[in-house]
């Protein structure tokens, strides 16, 4: 069972997996990337590649990020939270 | 962290300018010759990067029209409508824009900008949720986060997104405002309106379309791209811009929803700013009545892009759309575009240069706006100078999810 199926909520470390590959890939597997990276510091993401960050997980989670998240969204882990968060809401 | 250390990179991307001996983004046009030509770096350059679509700005009629009212009425209104009063030339030029859409009211705000942002902060507010394509125009992002509205993207262009998007708000679809653009200002591409207008009829919502760059290019009558694909009806709200195709400052939304007259009651940008000048609101009168007789200047400004995009298209340039006012030419990396830039303002040619994260896709583009008012000699002294370039840029064409 996974998230496109809808029938189960996805917990914290499976959104973290997620996050933290589609970030290898939107980095090229430049960094080690932990819960704690900084995605715009210590990935040097601009404002829209994060932007378009959320486009590309919101449909491995089924559900949609508002852009209002991102003020409180530094590292992996707040957006993870934040993911989390929807989910649950969903 | 200090008040001004947020300014560090933008203070080193400067000193990186000042090594190539470049600003792009501080050009001096020296004197404005026409709407096409003016005097850049104490030379003779054809301007190619004004959004002068119908080429407007020195109309004779347009010129006198603001002249007389500048005489007449003065030179400022000095002050917000609300607070100290509009002038009856702000409620006329807001009849016939009403009229010229067949809609029941019209709004004018003093910028393009400023319409969109008054539009969103006043129509969206907490609670509520705007579904904008995702290469919406900096004015809408801006007019989101003012409305604190929850702000959902969809994918660029794309009616299934919008579509999925909807699916998963459910009840809450039917009082969603959804966002697009006539023409994108950054590749020139048009939205596939009639299959958003589709999505929106099977969710609900209501549809803003913003066709500032398509105000006066496209349809019969130029009333944009929502005339040109027959959803005019479906659209619940319009805003366009005075200071492209009708060569002025200002912005406006029509609607035909009797909720627009409250909308001045709860617009901060309508409520807090001063008016447009007299002679703002008469030169836009007299473009607006010009505009929607402009055949002849449409049918110009058709044949000037499709000319200059067959061009660049001839000579293997990636483009990012098909033809429009807006060409968008796609290169590889910053650095390559603002070389290119500057060397084609060294051939006599001034564009615009766009880098990300301005543009879609992490591209830098080269963009050229053409003007009804271009002679078919500089639509091919702009081609030369591209063919010039192309030889040895070593163009790298970037991946883009358009096609040419």
């Amino acid at each position: 069972m996974n998230a496109m199926t809808g029938n189960i909520a996805l917990d914290y470390p499976q959104i973290v997996a997620e996050l933290k590959a589609e970030l290898s890939r939107l980095s090229h597997g430049r960094f080690e990337i932990g819960d704690d990276t900084d995605l715009l510091g210590d990935l040097a993401l601009d404002s829209l590649q994060v932007m378009n960050l959320l486009l590309e997980i919101e449909d491995k989670f089924d559900v949609s990020i508002p852009v209002n998240i991102l003020p409180d969204v530094k590292t992996v882990r707040d957006l993870a939270l934040q993911i989390e968060n929807l989910v649950r809401e969903k | 962290m200090g008040l001004f250390d947020k300014f560090q990179g933008l203070s080193a991307a400067r000193r990186e300018l000042g090594t190539l001996g470049i600003d792009p983004f501080a050009v001096e046009i020296e004197k404005i010759l026409s709407p096409t030509e003016g005097i850049i770096h104490g030379r003779r350059t054809i301007l190619a990067g004004t959004n002068n679509y119908l080429g407007l700005t020195f109309d004779p009629d347009c010129v006198k029209a603001a002249q007389t009212a500048l005489a007449a009425e003065g030179t400022g209104t000095t002050g917000s409508r609300m607070a100290n009063g509009s002038y009856a030339n702000h409620r006329k030029l807001e009849a016939e824009l009403a009229a010229f859409y067949g809609m029941r009211d019209a709004i004018v705000f003093s910028t393009g900008y400023q319409a969109n942002l008054g539009m969103l902060s006043a129509l969206a507010g907490a609670g509520d949720v705007v579904l904008l394509d995702a290469d919406c125009h900096a004015s809408i992002y801006d007019g989101c986060r003012l409305s604190g509205a929850e702000v959902i993207r969809f994918r660029h262009n794309n009616p299934e997104d919008l579509a999925k998007r909807m699916r998963r708000l459910g009840a809450r679809a039917a009082d969603t405002l959804i966002v697009v653009e006539g023409i994108y200002s950054m590749l020139g591409d048009r939205a596939p309106l009639k299959e958003i207008v589709a999505v929106k009829r099977e969710h609900g919502g209501y549809l803003l379309v913003d066709e500032a760059h398509s105000l006066g290019v496209l349809g019969e009558r130029g009333r944009g791209l929502v005339e040109e694909q027959e959803v005019l009806a479906d659209a619940d709200f319009i805003v366009g811009t005075f200071s492209k195709s009708l060569g002025g400052a200002g912005g406006f939304c029509v609607s035909d929803l009797p909720v627009l007259d409250l909308v001045r009651y709860s617009s901060r940008p309508y409520i807090f700013t001063a008016s447009p000048s007299p002679a703002t609101i008469a030169s836009t009168r007299q473009a607006l009545t010009k505009l929607a007789a402009a055949r002849d200047l449409r049918a110009r400004l058709r044949a000037n892009y499709e000319r200059l995009h067959a061009g660049l298209a001839g000579m293997g340039y990636t483009l990012g759309a098909s033809p429009s006012p807006v060409i968008a030419v796609v290169l590889g990396d910053r650095l390559e575009a603002l070389r290119f830039w500057n060397r084609l303002l060294q051939h006599g040619v001034y564009v615009n240069l766009m880098l990300p994260p301005a543009t879609p896709n992490g591209v830098s583009l080269i963009r050229c706006s053409v003007s009804a008012a271009h002679t078919s000699e500089q639509i091919d002294a702009v081609c030369a100078a591209f063919a010039d370039l192309r030889a040895d840029a070593g163009i790298v064409a970037a991946e883009l999810g358009t096609g040419t």
